[in-house]
């Protein structure tokens, strides 16, 4: 179980960084002023929320691998043994990941957009270069601002994790299935995952709630 | 791409459109039953009353739906004996029954946190202004306080409703043929992995922009008290004023 406690905070971890990559992307192609890279996060964003993480994950684990196994071997006689093997951590990271990036791309635009403008303006005055305002001022307040957002997007991409028992990860709801198959006692080993979730739920709560106050620090009340 | 099998497997697919709509249709329904006390008992002042409702919410909103699942499913078998001196082994037997009660429940806890919010964000001045006019109690919150409540809980709401129809596709994990479960059952068997998985995807799609396409006109519709008049709008006062048509 407790290995599955591991499992499972890591695949979060990860997706979530992922998620954040991706969402910074997404919130920078839907603010750009170019029309194409508005439009493909547009419908990025639109498609991925509305299919269900589990068709998707299915879908990148057993769907993606055989479906570019197949557009590889039909480039040349020479690919005819091209294998993919994507590993459920992987795939599973990835999935999340791709479908969390949705969300905090919302998030992050959202962010930007509450970004008083007079503060871009007054970095822009004081000398500062692109780099270094994005870095010094735009970034610093858009975490204010996202911070809460990104908490959400963290609890329900923790939970999410789950669903990477379907394609056999090891992780606390896989590692339950098995302990209950072996023991036939399916509702104490259940329970005893729904427990661990409460508590990670109950210990990202606190820290959220710490990482809202230190971000804050700045700010007048 | 291999066309043939998505053809072949459509009136499959037609069939779990239908038990994914009926899930989701009935669990919204009872789920949203359940709400409503549920926020009212999580606004009391009685901690005997909120406490319980609290805590139920916590359960339910801090643990997966998965678990939730197969805790119900799989976790009733423990309990077998007791269940058949009940006599209610024959329902939690059933995929189907345990499917909709997880469900139910997940978003009753949901929903009652969405009306929770749309009641505490009813304006004071509208209740005492209601208080002022005599209103007390019952009344109260049935001519004020709900009205406002629901127009305001009603975006979230909306999403709620499409989460809960994604989170439909958890059933085909407990073997019940909702369209990823013909997606899933098919490509077990034909190994055709991404054109089922694509092809359930997109019925998913269709299903859930249309969903936001009636619920973004129903919400036009409700609204529209709150627009501005066509005459009030920028551009229009342009326009000369010609009297009512004639009919």
């Amino acid at each position: 179980m407790l290995q599955g406690l591991k499992v499972t905070l890591l695949a979060g971890v990860t997706s979530m960084v992922v998620a954040i990559l991706l969402g910074l992307l997404g919130a920078w192609a839907k603010l750009s002023g170019s029309k194409p890279a508005r439009l493909a996060a547009e419908a990025y964003t639109t498609v991925i929320r509305a299919i269900p993480e589990l068709v998707l994950m299915l879908l990148v684990y057993y769907g993606m691998t055989q479906l570019t196994q197949d557009l590889v071997r039909g480039l040349s006689e020479s690919f005819k043994d091209f294998r993919l093997n994507l590993d459920p951590f992987t795939a599973g990271v990835l999935t999340l990941g791709f479908i969390y990036g949705a969300f905090t791309t919302e998030v992050f635009r959202g962010a930007f957009l509450a970004v008083q403008k007079g503060q871009l303006e007054a970095a822009v005055a004081c000398g500062m270069g692109r780099a270094l305002m994005v870095r010094r001022v735009l970034l610093p307040q858009m975490m204010r601002y996202a911070l809460p957002g990104l908490g959400n997007v963290w609890m329900v991409l923790i939970k999410a994790t789950a669903l990477m028992s379907v394609i056999q990860l090891p992780e606390l709801v896989r590692n339950a299935e098995i302990a209950a198959g072996a023991t036939r006692m399916p509702f104490t080993f259940y329970f005893a995952v729904a427990l661990l979730f409460l508590c990670i739920t109950a210990v990202s709560m606190l820290g959220l709630q710490g990482a809202e106050r230190w971000a804050n620090r700045g700010v007048r009340r | 791409m291999d066309w043939q099998i998505i053809i072949d497997t459509l009136p499959k697919f037609l069939e779990g459109t239908v038990l994914t709509i009926q899930i989701t249709v009935i669990s919204v329904a009872i789920g949203l039953v359940l709400a409503l006390p549920l926020a009212l008992l999580r606004l009391s002042s009685n901690p005997l009353l909120w406490a319980p409702v609290y805590g139920f919410v916590f359960f339910f909103r801090g643990t997966p739906l998965l678990v939730q699942l197969f805790l119900i499913y799989y976790g009733s078998g423990q309990f077998r004996d007791s269940f058949e001196a009940a006599g209610l082994w024959f329902l939690f037997r059933d995929p189907w029954f345990c499917g909709v009660l997880a469900l139910t429940l997940n978003t009753a806890a949901y929903t009652s946190e969405i009306l929770r919010g749309g009641i505490l964000a009813v304006p004071h001045g509208e209740i005492e202004a209601g208080r002022a006019t005599g209103m007390s109690g019952l009344l109260l919150y049935r001519r004020i306080i709900l009205p406002k409540a629901v127009r305001l809980a009603f975006p979230a709401y909306t999403n709620e409703v499409i989460f809960l129809l994604q989170a439909t596709s958890l059933v085909s994990l407990i073997t019940l043929m909702d369209i990823t479960g013909v997606a899933a059952r098919t490509a077990a068997r034909s190994f055709d992995y991404y054109e089922l998985y694509l092809t359930a995807a997109a019925f998913y799609l269709v299903i859930v922009l249309g969903l936001q396409y009636i619920f973004k006109r129903f919400e036009w519709r409700v609204s529209g008290h709150l627009r501005a008049r066509p005459e009030d709008r920028p551009g229009a006062a342009a326009a000369p004023a010609q009297g009512p048509a004639p009919r």
